[in-house]
């Protein structure tokens, strides 16, 4: 028997229709732990170098966090991973909710999907019956009427349903899939919507078995207590109504505008009201003692929730105030759009109008009430009509395809994904390394263990070490002690920062913790629920594996290093891993490359930014480096980035 | 019992405020793992005793617990509009019933019941209870009052009786005491 793990994948190839149930080896989980790691390595193993995202080929992914479905609280982060249609490097998002839980509970850890149905399907699975059905009366339905109508066809209100909207059929870069109150996005929608998938309905009632039980129930029943009475644990944007943070110091509109002085007193309590005026209760995740959504009934509109920064995207990319959002999330929610990179694109192509690239031919009809074009746009791209068949593609492709100068105004894309607009003054070498190099295309699925800002007060500075339980490594502390201004710290440092808040995000999507009760939680205040400390023994009580602090960390740097590996393959090079031009107003190029060098080096990786064969096959990834000799991203006589004379080029 | 035929009882109650809960599940993820064998070892919310009705967009959030075993499901259902929201039935109805697969055990259809986390030693209280951080559930024992009840005759005396009042009670006296010769 498997514990912790139901130690089954399911494998859909809808081209043929087959339908398989296969074991896993458990060898595989040792080494990748699940989610992200599992995710990757099935994506190397079979999606060959250079197919087609959009092709049968590739493969969309659902894959549970180790320890979903379980009683360890927080655990409920599912992996949706692909080929991104954007870039062709690996396209990773996270579902939180129940979508995860229920698929452990229906014996499966991961749904691997192939090939591409004839026609829109969608995937009912209960238990061991798993079926193929008819979806074309479900065509252009929004999410939450697909979600009821298969809840009916299947007569169980207890199926949780993932499914993309109109905007995930027309293969919309920014289409997401959603299930109840959670989301994941980053070009899964689009591969759902061109694998004809409608949608995936899933029950389960099957025991997820736990190894030790007594020593697991009661870690988790404290951990949740603890969780609970926690305000440094969980997501403080559902609670506090001071957003002056993002309000101020984030970028308006196209990530072109900077309002320094936009909060106010007044404003605060405006929204304060609006919000808890229309705010019938906030909702969680499976098993997680934070309640992070705010569930909002608003005049006209269905009853939606959002959480975290979701609150901002629209109306700041809109000028508007929190009334738009709270007014247009039910909408492009129910179309299947995703609230982070959307309204952007919207804000783009707005942008392109007002500075003539595009003109008024090119949006027939439109209204001239900037509301009004955050709605007539949404209609567009959704079902790609017009423009929308353009702007449909992201930012980045959308101005290429423009072109006409547009490409300049596509200025806030990393590797071609919208990022988050942060426009700053002095370069921050750990953010450049993060932004540059982090693979999961968001800042904020990189940052997040080391504090953001130093702490100039000795003695609070002291208490606050004093209290840093999460810490894996005492030069850490170390460095905070010497750490005065923020972008002044030892190279050395910068790497090591950078690849500890790195460690926490790739362990929370392979274990399937949330960012909020763990990896992103500590660069505020540096309380976490979870640390590279209390994770062994938890793994090891759930799945009967033993795993200390080294072995889990080894397990990172194996999921990381794996994830690089596959995106070298498909073309992943150092000149690719940079930041926005103008994230930083003052930037030192030279500076720059010899920091990438360093963090190159610090990783095992050569000057490209290809991990040695030396370093993968240290980390059982032996299979991994054959592979990139035999494709010629490697010969296999390469030395790590500072051995490379070209690194010693750019000391001199 | 006291003197005025009075006795006290322990009514255990699960106070369910239904706007403070979010919809985590821990109730149920709780409740499968107590009542697993051995305890905790396994997950299982089909097997639990508790189930949250969850539906979002009408913010229906009501955990429920396992009642009474029916055979067949109601004649009609009543529709409840409380604060203007509109709740179906069956959202507060405990049964384990025909017309919906809940509270049944998922290999065996057997129907579920709570037993309020009986245990030796007795749990301070249900573990739906304990993992509930929300304040959505809460647990009270309150000593009741209750009249006691006269002392229940037993089978023959009520026997007796009846044929008292068909044969009159000579009768009746005359055959006891001939039986009772004759064993």
């Amino acid at each position: 028997m498997r514990y912790g793990e139901t130690g089954f994948q399911l494998e859909v190839d809808l081209s043929r229709g087959s339908i398989d149930k296969v074991e896993t080896d458990p060898r595989d989980t040792a080494l990748y732990l699940g989610g992200i790691g599992m995710d990757a390595k099935l994506l190397f193993d079979r999606v060959p170098s250079g197919t087609d995202p959009w092709s049968p080929d590739n493969l969309l992914i659902f894959g549970n966090g180790l320890l979903n479905g379980t009683c360890v609280p927080g655990a409920n982060r599912l992996s949706v991973d692909t080929i991104a249609p954007l870039n062709g490097f690996m396209g990773h998002s996270l579902m939180g909710g129940f979508f995860g839980a229920e698929m452990k509970m229906a014996g499966y850890d991961r749904i691997v999907i192939s090939g591409q149905a004839s026609d829109l399907v969608y995937l009912a699975i209960h238990n061991d019956k798993v079926e193929i059905r008819d979806a074309r009366h479900l065509r252009g339905k929004g999410m939450v009427d697909t979600q009821r109508l298969i809840q009916e066809e299947l007569n169980d209100k207890r199926a949780w349903v993932a499914a993309i909207g109109p905007a995930g059929e027309h293969r919309v870069i920014m289409a997401s899939i959603d299930c109840g109150n959670s989301s994941a996005a980053r070009t899964v929608g689009p591969v759902m919507g061109a694998k004809n998938l409608k949608a995936i309905a899933v029950r389960g009632t099957k025991d997820v078995h736990i190894a030790h039980p007594a020593e697991l129930w009661e870690m988790c029943s404290r951990l949740r207590k603890e969780f609970a009475a926690n305000p440094n644990i969980g997501d403080w944007m559902a609670v506090d109504e001071d957003d002056s943070f993002h309000h101020n110091n984030f970028s308006w509109g196209n990530a072109r505008v900077r309002r320094k002085n936009f909060w106010s007193p007044a404003l605060e309590e405006r929204w304060r009201n609006l919000k808890y005026d229309h705010m019938s209760r906030q909702t969680g995740c499976w098993n997680c003692p934070k309640a992070c959504h705010n569930l909002i009934t608003w005049p006209n509109r269905r009853r939606f929730s959002y959480k975290c920064y979701g609150k901002d995207t629209y109306h700041m990319a809109a000028f508007q105030e929190l009334d738009f959002t709270f007014e247009i999330l039910p909408v492009a929610m129910d179309l299947g759009f995703d609230s982070y990179s959307t309204p952007q694109v919207i804000a783009f192509a707005l942008e392109l109008l007002e500075a003539g690239i595009l003109t008024e031919k090119d949006f027939p009809g439109m209204p001239s009430d900037t509301r009004q074009r955050f709605y007539y746009l949404l209609q567009k791209i959704a079902f790609r009509e017009g423009i929308g068949d353009i702007l449909a593609n992201g930012t980045s492709d959308a101005a290429a395809i423009i072109g006409n100068g547009a490409e300049k105004f596509d200025h806030n894309t990393v590797k071609k994904f919208e990022q988050l607009p942060i426009k700053l003054g002095k370069l921050n070498p750990a953010y450049f390394l993060m932004i540059g190099t982090g693979e999961d295309m968001a800042i904020t699925q990189i940052e997040g263990s080391f504090p953001q800002d130093p702490i100039p007060d000795p003695e609070l500075r002291e208490e606050f070490i004093r209290n840093w339980n999460a810490v894996p490594d005492k030069k850490f502390h170390d460095w905070f002690r010497q750490w005065v201004k923020r972008d002044q710290l030892p190279d050395e440092a910068m790497c090591a920062i950078t690849d500890w808040n790195e460690c926490m995000h790739y362990l929370d999507d392979s274990l399937g913790f949330c960012g909020f009760v763990s990896s992103f939680r500590g660069q505020f205040g540096g309380t976490t629920g979870y640390s590279i400390w209390n994770m062994p023994p938890i793994i090891t009580h759930a799945t009967g594996m033993e795993f200390d602090k080294d072995r889990l960390w080894e397990c990172f740097i194996r999921n990381r290093t794996l994830v690089r590996a596959l995106n070298n393959r498909s073309g992943l090079r150092r000149h690719m891993d940079k930041p926005p031009e103008d994230h930083w107003a003052v930037r030192n190029e030279e500076y720059e490359q010899l920091l990438l060098t360093k963090y190159y080096d610090f990783k095992g990786w050569t000057f490209d930014g290809i991990p040695t064969k030396e370093t993968l096959e240290k980390l059982s990834l032996g299979y991994v480096a054959e592979d990139l000799i035999k494709n010629g991203v490697l010969t296999g006589n390469e030395v790590t980035a500072l051995k490379d004379p070209r690194a010693k080029k750019e000391k001199e | 019992m006291d003197k005025k035929g009075k006795k006290t009882k322990i009514v255990k109650e699960i106070i369910v405020d239904t706007k403070k809960c979010v919809g985590c599940r821990a109730c149920e993820i709780a409740c499968s793992a107590f009542h697993a064998v051995p305890k905790y070892s396994s997950v299982n919310t089909a097997r639990s005793r508790i189930m949250v009705v969850m539906d979002e967009v009408r913010d229906i959030f009501v955990p429920i617990r396992a009642g009474e075993y029916t055979e067949a499901e109601c004649n009609g259902r009543n529709r409840y509009v409380i604060d203007g929201k509109e709740y179906d039935e069956c959202t507060f109805c405990p049964a384990s019933c025909p017309s919906r697969g809940a509270f049944r055990e998922p290999d065996s259809g057997l129907p579920l019941k709570c037993d309020m986390c009986e245990n030796v030693p007795p749990l301070e209280k249900p573990m739906c209870v304990d993992a509930c951080t929300f304040g959505a559930l809460t647990y009270e024992e309150r000593e009741q009052v209750v009249e006691a009840e006269p002392p229940k005759r037993a089978e023959m005396e009520i026997g007796l009786e009846s044929l008292i009042k068909k044969f009159g009670s000579k009768k009746v006296m005359d055959a006891v005491a001939r039986l009772s010769k004759e064993h």
